[in-house]
């Protein structure tokens, strides 16, 4: 089953994504979240991002979803610490963080493979929220 | 007396942590007016940022002297562990951008034990190229490349003409005069970039603390 990491400069924001994921999704789907600074505060972490993408790394893939500005940077960073095999299961996606989780992840509950599931994430930017 | 071939100027692992603890002091004393930088086109935590990174870099150096198990350390190592402190401790972009820098600089000297003025400026250049490939910015972006890129290009400037005296002034002084370049631009990269026209007239806070650095260089290896 593809896997899904969550990157915040929040920890609390990450955490409750997490949650409201596996709301949808079930707990079968391998979520890791890298959220804040390894001191608490807000900011991105290379380090914990790494460890992240290790904890969740599975065959059929890695899913990472990031909000905005230095999360980008700190990837950046991590992906570049990742052995050549372990980059080619990591897939990043430009969607929004919380409705791209979201959509990723009851994708990854069905079993899709890794394509389906980065699809599903970035249809997320063109979503329409209120009723038309 | 004839200036002396730019070869000839060693660097040593010394005055790159002299280069450092300035550069911690520095920052702590401007972390303020940083953080006013960034609280006009980001997200305001600039100077807190580099200076608890930079803090946590001379905590870093502190913790090594005073341990007589570890081993001495060269030029390349101490960037390296530098760049590793930053990136550990800084949270914001400021911390993978500046960990690059150093992470980058450090491999362009690793093999080097008696590196020369020459080898650092092109460790360096090695660092503010890998910014701009982490962060896929370019001079006039309004970035820290605007202060950096000036810089090492004066100084490289400086270096081919035979005069080693001044390298570093030189530099320091192109990498102010580029970070006040930066108030009249239009931020491309970073936070700073979400707020389109509004960015003009403030000077980028990256470019700021990035000249700030290339100054305390200067100023340890003379002093």
């Amino acid at each position: 089953m593809v896997s899904l990491v969550l990157v915040s400069h929040s920890r609390s924001l990450a955490e409750g994504l997490r949650d409201m994921v596996a709301q949808v999704a079930g707990d079968s789907v391998p979520i890791a979240i890298a959220g804040g600074t390894e001191d608490g505060r807000l900011g991105t972490s290379a380090p914990a991002i790494l460890d992240a993408i290790r904890s969740v790394d599975r065959p059929e893939g890695v899913l990472v979803l990031l909000d905005l500005g230095s999360a980008a940077l700190s990837l950046e960073m991590a992906l570049e610490e990742l052995t050549s095999g372990e980059r080619e299961r990591v897939v990043v996606s430009e969607a929004p963080l919380v409705e791209g989780a979201v959509l990723a992840g009851v994708q990854a509950s069905l079993d899709a493979d890794i394509a389906t599931v980065a699809e599903a994430a970035a249809s997320a930017a063109s979503m329409t929220k209120l009723p038309r | 007396m004839p200036a002396l071939a730019s070869t000839t100027v060693f660097v040593t692992e010394g005055m790159i942590e002299a280069w450092l603890r300035l550069s911690a002091t520095r920052l702590r004393e401007r972390s303020r007016e940083l953080t006013e930088l960034d609280q006009a086109i980001g997200d305001g935590d600039h100077g807190i940022n580099v200076d608890r990174g930079f803090t946590a870099v001379a905590a870093m150096l502190d913790g090594r002297s005073a341990d007589p198990a570890a081993p001495a350390p060269d030029v390349a190592g101490t960037l390296k562990q530098t760049a590793q402190t930053l990136i550990r401790t800084v949270g914001g972009a400021s911390g993978p951008l500046y960990g690059t820098f150093f992470l980058k600089a450090s491999a362009s000297l690793a093999g080097s034990p008696q590196p020369t003025l020459g080898d650092l400026i092109a460790a360096l250049d090695a660092g503010a190229a890998g910014v701009a490939t982490i962060g896929g910015g370019q001079p006039g972006d309004k970035t820290m490349l605007d202060a950096l890129t000036p810089a090492l290009s004066a100084a490289r400037e400086r270096l081919t003409s035979g005069a080693v005296d001044q390298v570093l002034a030189v530099a320091a002084d192109a990498a102010e005069a580029g970070a006040a370049a930066t108030i009249p631009m239009q931020a491309r990269k970073g936070r700073a970039s979400y707020l389109g026209e509004r960015s003009i007239g403030h000077q980028d806070p990256g470019a700021t603390s990035s000249a700030i650095l290339l100054r305390a260089l200067a100023d340890s290896f003379q002093g």
